[in-house]
């Protein structure tokens, strides 16, 4: 009840900085809005291939720039941990009777209003170029909730990495190793059945990959709802075992103060 | 004496690459009392403020805060304590009102109460017209205002004051000396205060300790570590003087003085206490037939009590 309540002063909080500054969002949306008008472009005809089963590639990537702008929002959340343990706000809180979960869950929550947010403008923006959804609004809200999915167990990794080396250089070091590759051994950009064999078989395992299939799955006519269900679990598991190790890297950070 | 506020026993913290922190600190606050840790930078003064507001767990030893064991209880602890870390730990993104607000909301604060709450404690620190701006247009002096309202929202029995001053302008500096005592005189907090200003310790501080690597080298009030050095320093200018061994047998008769020596018209000598010395003295010189023009006592400062105790003068141990 207490980690609640906390969690909640702690997500006001965020939103209220993050209100006093929202051009933010749209900083933020530069990357994303640059590869959907780009990869739109340059793999225009890319769709007339088998194996896209999309009416055009902006229909087909739109999803995939979603999923990967929340990937990217997640791994880069540590970053705002480390400003927070810099400036002695993170001590503060920790030498009050504050719960520990809460000082990641409130982050965790913030990003995660933020994403769908973002994801409502990049569909807009999406829709513009000339994406269109036969999922309609489930598939929207599915696609929502991917997103969220897996933005949740990145930015709680990247928290739990900012308390145990609370160094800038290493969060960014780490998210481009990680967070890149991810993208592109996984259907973000490509039809899975055009991918090499041994992509294929790394995004079996890449939660990435489960979460853009799930949403594209979703958004298409004919949702296959027990892949979304079972993927949306497998997300939830990993959240949940990721905060988990995030709470625990609190032990660590006390310990080396 | 009072129930003790503060108890560290036999404190033990090592960082690795075998930084001895602290190497068996021990100390007792009473409570109600002001407390000061005097020490150079580096010689584990926050260190033991950390360990005592729970932010971090030492290798060794027993500490009590309140009462409460803060290796057992440390969620008691924090509920019992207000602290001001070194480092300002406003959040300045938010208003000096937020900042207060959710302060007092992790400490079960709510409601009309909290709203009062904030408000007064903002008044009380002359801060109620800055309250709605975000907290980084704050000069550093509001800032530590700042930091030290949200150590009192909850109104602790016991406040952390880690190196409170540092950092800031003499104004500044003199206005939150003023406020540090009235929170030991009118509000009855046990405060626990760090500094490596010598004049903060000696103006503030009930008592203290003074610490180097990570032991408690001296501890007793500031008068008494004073005290024990052999005395006050005593100058006495004289426009007319019988000569020099007959300054020197006069000042014989005066039992608290020793040290005398007599150099034409200057007299030095040592006494244990030299206000009331120096009457007596001067009463022996004029019977002689001396005048006296000037006389200038000096107290011994802690800067003599620390080289006493170390070795080292305390700038020279600051600065290494």
């Amino acid at each position: 009840m207490t980690a609640l309540m906390h969690t909640w002063f702690m997500t006001v909080r965020h939103l209220r900085a993050l209100m006093r500054q929202p051009w933010w969002i749209a900083i933020s949306l530069v990357q994303p809005i640059t590869y959907l008008l780009l990869y739109g472009q340059v793999f225009s005809r890319i769709v007339e291939l088998p194996g896209f089963h999309a009416p055009n590639y902006v229909t087909y990537v739109t999803p995939g720039i979603v999923i990967m702008m929340a990937l990217f929002g997640g791994g880069w959340n540590g970053m705002g941990i480390i400003a927070e343990i810099d400036r002695g706000v993170m001590d503060r809180f920790l030498v009050a009777p504050v719960s520990r979960a809460a000082i990641i869950a409130g982050r965790l929550v913030q990003m995660s209003i933020i994403t769908v947010v973002q994801a409502a403008m990049m569909l807009g923006l999406g829709w513009v170029l000339g994406a269109r959804f036969e999922g309609g609004f489930t598939g929207l809200a599915v696609l929502m909730l991917c997103a969220v999915l897996v933005a949740l167990p990145f930015g709680a990794l990247s928290n739990a990495m900012a308390l145990v080396i609370r160094r800038q250089e290493s969060v960014i070091g780490a998210s481009n190793f990680i967070l890149l590759p991810m993208t592109f051994l996984s259907p973000v950009f490509m039809a899975p059945a055009l991918m090499p064999r041994w992509v294929q078989r790394v995004s079996l395992v890449n939660p990435v990959a489960w979460s853009v299939e799930t949403a594209r799955s979703a958004l298409s006519a004919h949702a296959d709802w027990r892949l979304i269900g079972t993927r949306l679990v497998w997300l939830a598991a990993l959240g949940l075992a990721s905060a988990w190790l995030a709470a625990r890297a609190f032990r660590s950070y006390q310990k080396s103060i | 004496m009072k129930e003790l506020a503060i108890e560290a026993r036999d404190l033990v913290k090592t960082y690795p690459g075998n930084v001895r922190a602290l190497d068996e600190l021990s100390f007792a606050v009473a409570g109600g009392t002001i407390f000061g840790l005097l020490g150079p930078n580096g010689a584990g003064k926050s260190t033991t403020v950390k360990v005592l507001n729970t932010l971090t767990r030492p290798d060794s030893g027993v500490a009590r805060v309140g009462g409460l064991d803060v290796i057992r209880q440390p969620d008691a602890v924090r509920h019992a304590i207000g602290s001001v870390a070194q480092r300002s730990g406003v959040d300045v993104n938010a208003s000096g009102r937020e900042n207060l607000t959710l302060q007092g909301r992790f400490h079960g604060l709510g409601g009309a109460e909290l709203k009062t709450r904030v408000a007064s404690l903002l008044d009380r620190f002359l801060l109620t017209p800055a309250a709605d701006r975000e907290a980084r247009t704050y000069s550093g002096g509001m800032q530590r205002k700042l930091d030290v309202a949200m150590g009192l929202m909850h109104r602790p029995r016991v406040l952390f004051l880690d190196e409170p001053t540092t950092g800031l302008d003499p104004e500044a500096r003199s206005d939150l000396w003023k406020e540090i005592t009235r929170l030991a005189h009118d509000d009855g907090i046990t405060v626990l205060l760090t500094t490596h200003y010598l004049e903060e310790a000696d103006r503030l501080a009930h008592r203290l300790a003074i610490v180097d690597r990570g032991r408690v080298v001296a501890e007793g009030t500031p008068d008494a570590l004073k005290g024990e050095l052999s005395g006050d320093a005593v100058q006495i200018e004289l426009s007319e003087t019988p000569g020099d061994s007959a300054v020197a047998a006069l000042l014989s008769s005066v039992r608290t003085v020793h040290d005398v020596t007599v150099t034409g018209s200057t007299v030095r000598a040592r006494a244990d206490h030299g206000g009331s010395a120096v009457p007596a003295m001067i009463t022996a010189l004029e019977a002689g037939g001396a005048r006296v023009s000037s006389v200038r006592v000096t107290r011994p400062s802690l800067d003599d009590v620390y080289l006493r105790h170390t070795g080292r003068t305390f700038n020279e141990a600051d600065q290494a």
